[in-house]
C-alpha cells in the first residue's frame, strides 16, 4: 500500500489576515507556545477558515511577530493567519475575540496587504510599574544608565549565561509621573522606547541594567507591558504597524 | 471568601511555567461562593500539566457545577519551587479557578489514579492548613475524601482523610452533596463527627475512623471491625449504570498550559472481563458498562465543537473490545474525512483487528503509534497472567502493522510476574528479533523498528495476585539487564529494536503503598517530612528516603513487599468491597499458578466472579444496531 506518501493536498491560502491583539492580567502568564496553541483551538471553534501547510502533519497557517516574554502584559501582540477561504476581516476578529478566554483580547483584524508585518516592526514601547520604588529613585537610576555608554548585563538563556549591552537599544527611558491619587504604597512608573535588535533586549534587561547602574533592587516583581509595537520614526514615536494595510484597503489596493 | 490572588500574583513571575497556577482555562467554571450551599475543591495531586486531563476530575467537576447551589473548583500539586515561596510568603494551596483558599472549602476531595501521590495529599494538606492528621480536625477544616483506584485499598492514608469512595464518582459526589447540605442547613449538629457517621451510613463511603484494626503478634492483622454502632462492616464500591446518561465530559476543560494530553477524550467503555489477573483495573471496574455508538458519535462533535481539540481519544482498558467498534471507527473516520481532525484509540490488544481500525482511523493521513502489549515474554507467562495471545498471532499481527505501512510499533512488557524465571523475561528479545526478522521478510526492507517497553510488576490489592510476593528490585533489575544483553547479543536485529524500562525500585515503594496497612501512614509522614514530594516523577523520587522512613518507623519494606500471603490471611482491604468474591480471587490465584487460562464473561458464561449480584449490577453491552450518521460533513 502506498502509505508512506502525505495525504491529499491542503487547500490553498487565499487570503491573509493581521491580528493585533493584547495579553491582559492574569492571562499574561501565557508563553508564546501556550499561546500558540490556544489560538489554534481558538480558530477552530470559531470556525475561522484556516489553511493548513503540506505534508504528513499539516499545521494551520499562522505567523507571528515578535512576543513578548512570559509574564509580560501587552497591548500590542500581532499574528498573519493564511485562510483557505475570504472572510471578512472585522467579523473573524470579532469571533476570535469571542472564543478566546478574557484576557487575550482581539484588538484589531485587517486584510494583509503587499510587504511583509516583520519588516514593519522594529521598536516596541514598554511601561513598567515597580510597585515598592520611589519615583525619585528610579529618576536616579534613569540618569545613572542615560549617562553610561554601555551597561553590560547578563541574562540566563538555552544556551547558558549571556551578556549583552542592554543601553544601546533604548531609544527612551524616562519616569512617568505618578498618579495624582495618593497610596500607601509607592510605585514608580517607567516608559520605555526599545529597538529590536539581536540579542533582544527586553524589560527585564533593562532593570537589570537599572541594578547594574546604582544597584536598584525592587522589592517585588515589577510588573511590564508592552504598549505599541512598529517602526520607529526619527521623532521618537511608533508607528502603528497595521496602518499601511489599512490604507492600502482603503485606496483598493489589491493584496497580496 | 477572599482570593489569595493579590499574593499569590508577585510570586509568579519568580516561578517556572507560571501559567499552570493562573487558571482562566475554558469549560472552567466560577461560581459565587457565598450562595453556594456546598463547596468541593476537588485535587488531582499531582502536577497541573498531568492532572488537568484526568477524566475522572473532569467528570466530578462538571457533574458537581451543573449543580445550582454547589460549587466546586480544583486544585492541583504545586511545584516545589511554589512550595517553597508560598510558605515564605504564607500563601495557602489555592483553587486555580478563583483562588480561593483549599481549607475554606466544605469538602477536599482527592483522586489518586496512583499510591505515588500520597507525598502530594500532605503537602496540599499542610499549605491548606489543614491538619495532616484526621483526628486532629476539627468542625472548621474540610471533610478531606480520597478516591480514584488507589482508593480500593485507603488504608496507608487511612490517618490522613477523613473518608474515601471506592468506584465511580458521579453518583456518590451528587449523594455526598446531598448529605452535607442537609447537615449544613440542620446547623452542623453533631458536628464532624455525625456529618461522617451520616456518610458512612449510606454504606458506600469509607469512613476509617469508624472501624478499628487489631493485630496478630506475628504482625498480620487479626480484623478489622466497626468501632460504633449501625456503620457497616464492610463498605461496598459504587457503580454507575447506564454511561448513555451520563455523557461527560460535555464541556471539557481546555488549558492554556501545556498538558500531557491535548485532546478530547471520550470513554467508549467502563469495565473489563478480558480477566487479565496483573489488572486492578479490569478487577474493580467490573461489568462491563458499553456508551452506545450514538452517544459516542455525540459526545464527540460536541466536545470537538466545544473545545476546538483536533485530537479525539476513544478510551477505555481495551478499546477495539467495543460491541460496535468497528462501525465508531469507521462512522468516526467518514464523518472527520477531509478536516484535520485525528483519532486515536489507545491499541494494545495483540490481534490484526486492531491494525484495521487503525487503518480506519487514519484515513485522513495522520498515523497514531501502534502498540500492542503481550505483557509477558513467553506462552507459559502469559497463561500465567491470562494473557491469552500466541506467539504465532503475536507475530502475525506485527507483520500485518509492517506490512500495512507502519513502520514503529511499541510491545509493552512487565517483569518480575509471580512464577516468573530469567527465561521467561529473556524470550522478549527473542519474541523481538523474530518480529524484525518475519517483518523485514514481509516488507522487503530494513526500515522497521520495534519499542520493547518494560516495567517492573506491582501486585494489587482486588486481584488474584494481591497475594503474591513481588520481585524484589535486584531479582527486576537483573533481569531488565540480561534482556538488555539479549537484544544487542544480535547486533543487526538489535539495532532495530529499541528498549525501554523502569527501574525496580519504585516498583517496590508503589508495592508498599498498594499492599499497605494503617502502619505504612507513619512511613508516607516520614517521606514526607524528609521532604519527599511527586514520588511519581523519578527526577524526584529518591529509593533512599523512603527506605530510611520504614527504618525511622520500624516498618519491614520487605514484609509488605517481597512475602508471599496465605490464604487466611486478613487482607487489609478485606472490609472495602469491589464486589469480587475472595474465594474466586483465590481460585483465580490457583489456576494462575497452574497456568488455567479464564476466558471473558462477555462471550462466555458467567464464572461467578461475584459482582453482578454483589453489586446489582449486569453486563451492559451493544450491539445496538445503530450507525453514526454521515451528519453535517465538517469542514471544508
Amino acid at each position: 500500500m502506498a502509505r508512506n506518501q502525505p495525504p491529499a493536498n491542503q487547500a490553498p491560502v487565499v487570503q491573509r489576515i493581521r491580528l493585533r491583539y493584547a495579553k491582559r492580567g492574569p492571562l499574561r502568564f501565557t508563553s508564546h507556545r501556550d499561546f500558540a496553541r490556544t489560538f489554534e483551538r481558538a480558530v477552530q471553534r470559531a470556525g475561522v477558515p484556516i489553511a493548513y501547510s503540506q505534508g504528513f502533519t499539516p499545521h494551520p497557517k499562522v505567523s507571528y511577530a515578535s512576543a513578548a516574554p512570559t509574564g509580560v502584559a501587552s497591548e500590542a501582540e500581532y499574528l498573519e493567519i493564511g485562510l483557505r477561504a475570504r472572510v471578512d476581516p472585522a467579523e473573524v476578529g470579532r469571533r476570535l475575540d469571542a472564543a478566546l478566554s478574557p484576557g487575550l483580547d482581539v484588538l484589531d483584524a485587517v486584510e494583509a496587504g503587499p510587504g511583509s508585518l516583520a519588516d514593519r516592526i522594529d521598536a516596541s514601547r514598554w511601561r513598567i510599574e515597580l510597585p515598592g520604588v520611589v519615583p525619585d529613585e528610579l529618576r536616579h537610576a534613569v540618569v545613572a544608565f542615560e549617562a553610561a555608554a554601555e551597561v553590560p548585563v547578563q541574562r540566563l538563556t538555552k544556551q547558558g549565561w549571556r551578556t549583552f549591552d542592554a543601553r544601546g537599544p533604548v531609544v527612551l527611558i524616562r519616569v512617568e509621573e505618578p498618579p495624582s491619587e495618593v497610596s500607601d504604597v509607592p510605585c514608580a512608573i517607567l516608559d520605555l522606547v526599545i529597538r529590536q535588535v539581536t540579542p533582544s533586549v527586553r524589560p527585564d534587561d533593562v532593570l537589570s541594567g537599572l541594578r547594574v547602574v546604582v544597584g536598584l533592587e525592587p522589592p517585588v516583581p515589577p510588573r511590564a507591558t508592552r504598549l505599541a509595537q512598529g517602526t520607529l520614526t526619527p521623532q521618537g514615536e511608533i508607528t502603528d504597524p497595521l496602518l499601511a494595510d489599512r490604507t492600502g484597503a482603503v485606496t483598493g489596493v489589491p493584496p497580496g | 471568601m477572599q482570593s489569595v490572588w493579590p499574593r499569590l500574583e508577585p510570586l509568579l513571575p519568580l516561578v517556572s511555567k507560571p501559567i499552570q497556577y493562573v487558571g482562566g482555562e475554558l469549560g472552567a467554571v466560577v461560581k459565587d461562593w457565598d450562595s453556594a450551599s456546598v463547596r468541593w475543591a476537588l485535587m488531582y495531586p499531582d502536577a497541573y500539566e498531568v492532572g488537568l486531563p484526568n477524566q475522572g476530575v473532569q467528570i466530578l467537576y462538571e457533574v458537581l457545577n451543573e449543580r445550582p447551589g454547589v460549587l466546586a473548583e480544583r486544585t492541583y500539586a504545586v511545584w516545589p519551587d511554589l512550595e517553597r515561596l508560598m510558605r515564605e510568603h504564607g500563601v495557602p494551596q489555592f483553587t486555580v479557578e478563583a483562588h480561593r483558599p483549599v481549607g475554606a472549602f466544605d469538602l477536599f476531595g482527592v483522586s489518586f489514579a496512583t499510591e505515588l501521590g500520597y507525598t502530594n495529599l500532605l503537602t496540599a494538606l499542610d499549605l491548606a492548613g489543614i491538619p495532616l492528621s484526621a483526628a486532629d480536625r476539627d468542625d472548621r477544616h474540610p471533610i478531606v475524601i480520597a478516591g480514584g483506584h488507589a482508593a480500593f485499598n485507603p488504608e496507608p492514608i487511612a490517618g490522613f482523610v477523613d473518608a474515601a469512595v471506592l468506584g465511580d464518582g458521579e453518583e456518590a459526589v451528587l449523594e455526598i452533596t446531598g448529605i452535607v447540605a442537609a447537615w449544613k442547613a440542620a446547623g452542623c449538629p453533631g458536628g464532624r463527627d455525625e456529618v461522617l457517621l451520616r456518610l458512612a451510613r449510606t454504606e458506600s463511603v469509607y469512613v476509617p475512623r469508624f472501624y478499628d484494626v487489631e493485630y496478630l503478634p506475628d504482625g498480620r492483622i487479626q480484623r478489622v471491625v466497626p468501632n460504633r454502632a449501625d456503620v457497616p462492616f464492610r463498605v461496598r464500591k459504587r457503580t454507575t449504570m447506564d454511561l448513555d446518561a451520563w455523557p461527560y465530559p460535555k464541556k471539557p476543560l481546555v488549558p492554556l498550559a501545556e498538558t500531557v494530553h491535548e485532546r478530547y477524550a471520550v470513554e467508549i467503555f467502563r469495565g473489563c472481563t478480558r480477566g487479565c489477573r496483573f489488572c486492578q483495573a479490569g478487577m474493580i471496574t467490573r461489568p462491563v458498562r458499553e456508551r452506545s455508538i450514538t452517544t459516542v458519535g455525540e459526545m464527540v462533535r460536541d466536545g470537538l465543537k466545544f473545545s476546538g481539540f483536533t485530537e479525539v481519544g476513544l478510551l477505555s482498558l481495551s478499546s477495539a473490545d467495543h460491541s460496535e467498534i468497528g462501525d465508531i471507527c469507521s462512522g468516526l473516520a467518514e464523518r472527520y474525512e477531509g478536516t484535520n481532525v485525528s483519532l486515536s484509540l489507545p491499541s494494545t490488544r495483540v490481534d490484526a483487528f486492531n491494525i484495521t481500525l487503525a487503518e480506519e482511523l487514519s484515513r485522513n493521513g495522520r498515523r497514531t503509534g501502534l502498540t500492542f502489549a503481550p505483557e509477558g515474554g513467553s506462552e507459559r507467562i502469559r497463561r500465567v497472567i491470562n494473557k491469552m495471545v500466541s506467539e504465532e498471532d503475536l507475530i502475525r499481527t506485527v507483520v500485518t502493522a509492517y506490512t500495512n505501512g507502519w513502520r514503529q510499533v511499541k510491545l509493552y512488557f512487565m517483569c518480575g510476574l509471580p512464577t516468573e524465571t530469567d527465561d521467561d523475561v529473556v524470550q522478549i528479545a527473542r519474541l523481538a528479533h523474530e518480529v524484525i526478522r518475519a517483518g523485514r521478510a514481509a516488507t522487503g526492507t530494513r526500515d522497521i523498528r520495534c519499542t520493547v517497553s518494560i516495567g517492573g510488576f506491582v501486585p494489587k490489592p482486588h486481584t488474584p495476585f494481591q497475594w503474591a510476593a513481588q520481585a524484589s528490585p535486584e531479582t527486576v533489575d537483573r533481569r531488565l539487564g540480561l534482556l538488555k544483553q539479549a537484544i544487542n547479543a544480535d547486533r543487526s536485529l538489535g539495532r532495530a529494536i529499541g528498549y525501554r524500562y523502569h527501574d525496580g525500585e519504585p516498583s517496590l515503594v508503589e508495592g508498599l503503598l498498594s499492599r499497605g496497612d494503617r502502619r505504612v501512614g507513619a512511613v508516607i509522614r516520614r517521606v514526607w517530612e524528609l521532604g519527599g514530594r511527586f514520588d511519581g516523577w523519578s527526577e524526584h523520587f529518591s529509593f533512599a528516603r523512603w527506605t530510611q522512613a520504614c527504618a525511622d518507623v520500624g516498618v519491614d519494606l520487605d514484609w509488605y513487599t517481597t512475602r508471599e500471603r496465605g490464604q487466611a490471611e486478613v487482607l487489609p482491604w478485606d472490609h472495602l468491597d469491589s464486589g469480587l468474591d475472595k474465594d474466586w480471587l483465590w481460585q483465580d490465584w490457583q489456576d494462575s499458578l497452574s497456568e488455567y487460562e479464564q476466558d471473558d464473561c462477555r462471550w462466555t458464561p458467567c464464572f461467578d466472579c461475584g459482582v453482578c449480584p454483589g453489586m446489582d449490577t449486569e453486563i451492559q453491552i451493544g450491539p445496538t444496531g445503530r450507525k453514526l450518521l454521515p451528519l453535517t460533513p465538517v469542514g471544508h
